[in-house]
């Protein structure tokens, strides 16, 4: 018990943790878009999407940009140029600030104009449930991500902290990723 | 030769007071104490379990009984169902799980300390939350107390047209809250396993119940996420106007079974692991030989937890599913026998030819083998669908799973108690009320659940709080109860057992069986710190190599 | 120790069939026969490996126990073989091949009969906590007691039902005659049956679904084939109204009764409740909870919480003279 091992390294437990997560929250999410799939076309009455839905491009473009933003922001920070990183890390929190506004006012057109709320029928349980669980996904990510700001402000957030940020891009990386999951189901397919 | 490793003396004497005793444990972020926090916290609950079955089993000792009224009996099953799950197994089994696996890696901790001491309160919390319905659940209508729409809560009877008050929202609830605990730990479990390993510990040279653990982690987030979904689903519909599982509005009953399902069954197998785990430990350092077939018991382990999210809908074989459908389930079924076979069939294999110990742990794991073959094979015959649209929701079934949790998990559980006590508290329980508890005990337990397949076969559904006479099952139902009171008194003596030994058992040591993983290597109970140095090991039995240098493991690996 | 009681049942079962009424292992009707057929099979597969398994373990128990006289060394360490492991992953394989075509092929005969132009149709619609029965094709509509006429295997008359919910879950389940079937909202099923003897079949509602699940009980009531089509005709006729109750049929229909009963012939057509036009001509009441007497039956209508706490049915706050009239009105319902 006495030979020293050398070179054991074994995965940091940051990245470890964060996959974890992200099986567990993709389960969740596969549940929400089967029960969309299982339920499309099953509407007697009420709105249906084909009548209702705009596909968001530009809200989507949005967010998925912000996967490139966030990346270059951690890479700056493990260069350790932190004014780089600031600038990046804002434009991410713009971006998925910017799809959040575009939810609401899709949400808001699709209430008031068109009557579709989540009880309205079976595609508004649906969709309101899926692209809501979506969505209180992305605010989680942007309050997580406006803390780092307000930190980066104060000054404490350096290069030894790089390892951190990135556990935190890989949850918005899987944020996004879950929107082509969803926008596909529910403005490609669904209709 | 010493494997003792050097302990600083504890600096708090036992004569701290109390409110700081407490402040430690309630602030603790430590693994050994988060461990034990969670076993005495099921073990409470495991005592307000039974005597929910209690009530219902004195309830049907006859037919047409009045012991209590049909909503307290449909609340008795409801909230025993639930406590025994998601309140006892799955916390004891967490809290084995943190207790030993950073000491049988040799890590200081888990990966996430306090994270999970969170994991810890959620889950304490959802307990609370679920009996608090009792007195909290009086909806708009003074309906609602306790939730009764069974554990599994099937729609549409917990729609709010079926379930006013909010006796099924306080079953969602804690369910929900105690959900993100089982998540929690399932995170750190799989972080520490994959992280935290001590030098030259491998993944296959890592301790079965570290493999096992690991499985059961990934298991748990796969399985109580969708859970929680449906959970989330349900919620939406009783109080946003949904409509998932609203059937009058086109909304599928059948939906919510899948998905509970698809949570249910994998959830058994989160259960019956760290119980194989137990027995991987106990039965290959009392039979003092290595464990047989290392590397197939680790393969058959993941092919179990690939395979137990396949087979979800054999609950639903009388739902009306299409052939093919109950086809697919039949043999997906059928083939997780496979693997469970094989695991068996090595631990037989491990006791073939070696020097087998009848101290209390091995009673408790030969036990364990003889009544889950049985429990496996009743399930084998569920899993045949026709067989199953007879036997399917009567008392076979409920037969065949307290065969397995009872049978299985729970000797298992007992016999990892008798095992892991003295490292947890530094003294030995004793042997012979260790041996009234398993006698007594066995001996409740086949009458109980022996019996039960009976009236299963004769025509009794489940969840009947009473039944008419001239079934044939009145004879069948009065041993079943019975049974209870064995089993109600070797828990008694086991409990004393804990409570003695603690007090006035032999000091242990740290290493009392002549084990061979590293938790025996320090201290019992072990200091904070678990190891003054970081161990580093070269074989699956590092301590076994310390004592027969001239014989070590890893030259035969 | 289980093994032996199932032999033992088995073969109790299948000598004396009314030791239970609702015994699986008497089926007297197709879908029965073949899952029995089945369960022998996968019992005997079961006890052949409960044998061999426990007997091994019984053997290492004793062989390989510690001895007194030990020498105290550790016995030889054995790590693993892989020609033992392929063995018995190998023949557990081949078991549950075998296993798994006998089963398929059951699923198969079971789940897709043959329907013939003489099968009875019913739709039984199960609500909280009673059976309603349709016979579209013969226009009859009763509750809770079903009638349906034997099959002879030379010629056969199977009966089909449809089975649906007005409410939460249920399942049909009627031991002797056939494996379960759910009864789920929005979510038809069917099973069949074609019970080869006549007598009268026990059962009972084996989903949870409610308060009362234990109390909805089945009967199924085989009859000849002309003691079938006589009753019938009797549930055809519409209800054979009497002066002598008018009293009774006066505060029947004025009270909130009719909200939830069918009396056919009179204003009374709710459909929430059991058709109470041929009452008389039923066994028993409240799904089989009670004997068809008139002490019950006055119980019943005063308060049915006395016989079925949790039913669905309200007090109606009669006084007595009013139960006594409603009582001697529904008598006359034959």
């Amino acid at each position: 018990m006495t030979v020293p091992e050398p070179n054991w390294v074994l995965p940091a437990r940051g990245p470890v943790a964060m996959f974890c997560l992200i099986a567990a929250e993709a389960a969740i999410f596969t549940i929400f878009v089967v029960a969309y799939l299982f339920y499309a076309g099953k509407n007697p009455m009420g709105p249906q999407p084909r009548d209702v839905l705009e596909a968001p491009i530009f809200y989507s473009i949005c967010l998925l940009s912000s996967s490139l933003t966030i990346h270059m922001a951690v890479a700056a920070l493990r260069k350790g140029s932190i004014r780089n990183f600031g600038a990046w890390w804002g434009a991410t929190i713009v971006l998925g600030a910017t799809f959040l506004y575009g939810t609401a006012s899709e949400w808001h057109r699709l209430i008031y104009r068109e009557g579709l709320t989540i009880s309205t029928n079976l595609f508004g349980t649906t969709y309101y449930s899926l692209v809501g669980l979506h969505g209180s996904h992305v605010v989680i990510g942007l309050v997580a991500m406006t803390t780092v700001m307000a930190f980066a402000f104060l000054g404490k957030v350096s290069q030894e902290h790089a390892e951190r940020v990135d556990v935190l891009s890989l949850y918005w990386h899987f944020v996004d990723a879950v929107w082509v999951v969803v926008f596909t189901v529910v403005y490609i397919i669904g209709r | 030769m010493s494997t003792d490793s050097i302990v600083w003396p504890r600096s708090e004497s036992l004569s701290r007071p109390f409110v700081d005793q407490l402040h430690e444990w309630i602030t603790t972020v430590d693994h050994k104490q988060l461990g034990i926090m969670y076993i005495v916290y099921a073990l409470i609950f495991l005592v307000i379990g039974g005597v929910e079955a209690t009530v219902m089993r004195i309830q049907l000792i006859r037919p047409h009984n009045d012991f209590v009224s049909p909503q307290v009996f449909n609340r008795m099953f409801t909230m025993h169902g639930t406590t025994m799950i998601f309140f006892v197994a799955m916390p004891i089994m967490f809290g084995f799980g943190n207790y030993l696996l950073p000491l049988m890696i040799g890590a200081r901790d888990m990966a996430f300390p306090r994270l999970n001491a969170f994991s810890f309160w959620l889950t304490a919390f959802g307990g609370f939350l679920l009996y608090f319905s009792l007195l909290g659940a009086n909806g708009l209508y003074g309906a609602g107390n306790a939730p009764d729409v069974g554990w599994f809560a099937y729609a549409p009877l917990t729609s709010l047209a079926f379930s006013t008050g909010h006796s099924t929202d306080f079953w969602t609830l804690s369910l929900l809250v105690s959900g993100f605990g089982s998540i929690g730990t399932a995170i750190n479990i799989i972080a520490t396993i994959v992280c935290m390993r001590c030098p030259g510990m491998t993944l296959g040279k890592m301790p079965l119940l570290a493999w096992l653990n690991l499985v059961m982690a990934g298991l748990v987030l796969l399985a109580v996420s969708p859970l929680t979904a449906a959970q989330i689903m349900l919620m939406i519909d009783r109080y946003l106007g949904g409509h998932f599982f609203d059937t009058q509005a086109g909304g599928s009953a059948v939906i919510w079974m899948h998905f509970f399902w698809i949570f249910g069954h994998p959830e058994v197998y989160v259960l019956i692991i760290p119980a194989f785990a137990f027995i991987s430990e106990i039965v290959p350092v009392f039979s003092r030989k290595a464990m047989f077939g290392y590397p197939i018991m680790v393969a058959a382990t993941v092919a179990i937890g690939f395979l137990s999210m396949s087979v979800w809908a054999h609950h639903m074989f009388t739902v009306g599913m299409s052939s093919n459908a109950n086809t697919f389930f039949v043999l997906s079924t059928m083939a997780i026998s496979v693997p469970t076979g094989i695991k068996i069939f090595n631990w037989l294999a491990t006791m073939w030819g070696g020097k087998i110990l009848f101290k209390t742990p091995m009673l408790f794991a030969i036990g364990f083998l003889f009544q889950f073959l049985i429990a496996g094979l009743t399930g084998v015959m569920l899993s045949a669908a026709p067989f199953d649209w007879q036997l399917g929701n009567s008392y076979f079934v409920v037969a065949h799973f307290h065969y397995v949790i009872v049978g299985g998990i729970l000797f298992a559980l007992f016999g990892a108690f008798y095992y892991w006590f003295p490292k947890m508290s530094g003294k030995m329980c004793s042997e012979t009320l260790g041996r009234w508890h398993f006698w007594l005990f066995l001996i409740g337990f086949h009458l109980t659940f022996d019996f039960m397949h009976i009236p299963g076969l004769l025509g009794m559904p489940r969840r009947i709080y009473t039944y008419e006479p001239g079934r044939g099952w009145d004879t069948w139902n009065l041993i079943i109860t019975v049974g209870v009171v064995f089993q109600s008194l070797g828990i008694l003596v086991f409990v004393y057992n804990l409570l003695w030994s603690y007090f006035r058992g032999e000091i242990a040591g740290s290493d009392p069986w002549d084990a061979w993983t590293l938790e025996w290597s320090t201290s019992s109970p072990p200091p904070a710190y678990n190891f003054a140095t970081i161990p580093t090991v070269r074989s699956r039995r590092p301590l076994w190599d310390l004592k027969h240098p001239q014989d070590p493991d890893w030259k035969y690996e | 120790m289980v093994v032996l009681w199932w032999s033992a049942n088995l073969a109790f079962g299948a000598s004396a069939p009314y030791a239970s009424p609702t015994n699986i292992f008497a089926p007297a009707s197709t879908p029965a026969d073949s899952i029995f057929g089945l369960s022998l099979f996968v019992l005997a597969v079961s006890a052949a490996i409960f044998v061999l398994v426990v007997g091994l373990l019984a053997y290492c128990v004793v062989k390989f126990r510690k001895r007194e006289d030990d020498d105290g060394r550790e016995p030889p360490q054995v790590y693993g073989s892989n020609q033992v492991e392929l063995a018995w992953t190998v023949i557990p394989v081949l078991i549950v091949v075998a296993l798994f075509m006998a089963t398929a092929r059951v699923i198969a005969t079971v789940q897709n009969p043959a329907r013939t132009s003489n099968t009875i149709e019913i739709v039984a619609i199960g609500h909280q906590f009673w059976w309603e029965y349709r016979y579209p094709g013969l226009k009859v509509v009763t509750a809770n007691e079903l009638h349906v006429p034997v099959s002879d295997l030379a010629h056969p008359t199977p009966t089909h039902i449809e089975l649906l919910s007005a409410d939460t879950d249920h399942s049909f389940w009627v031991p002797r005659l056939a494996g379960k079937t759910d009864l789920i909202p929005n979510h038809p099923n069917n099973t069949w049956i074609d019970p080869h003897e006549t007598g009268l079949y026990l059962g009972q509602c084996a989903q949870y679904c409610g308060t009362q699940h234990a109390k909805m009980l089945l009967r199924v009531y085989v009859q000849s084939q002309e003691d079938f089509e006589r009753w019938i005709e009797e549930q055809r006729r519409p209800a054979q109204l009497s002066a002598a109750v008018s009293e009774g049929q006066h505060i029947f229909e004025t009270t909130a009764c009719i909200n939830c009963h069918t009396v056919s012939g009179t204003v009374a057509n709710g459909r929430f409740g059991p058709d109470l036009t041929h009452l008389m001509s039923r066994d028993t009441i409240a799904a089989g909870a009670a004997a068809n007497n008139p002490e019950n039956l006055r119980r019943w209508i005063q308060n049915p919480e006395t016989i079925k706490p949790g039913s669905l049915m309200p007090a109606m706050q009669l006084n007595d003279r009013e139960v006594d009239a409603v009582t001697a009105y529904l008598e006359t319902l034959r």
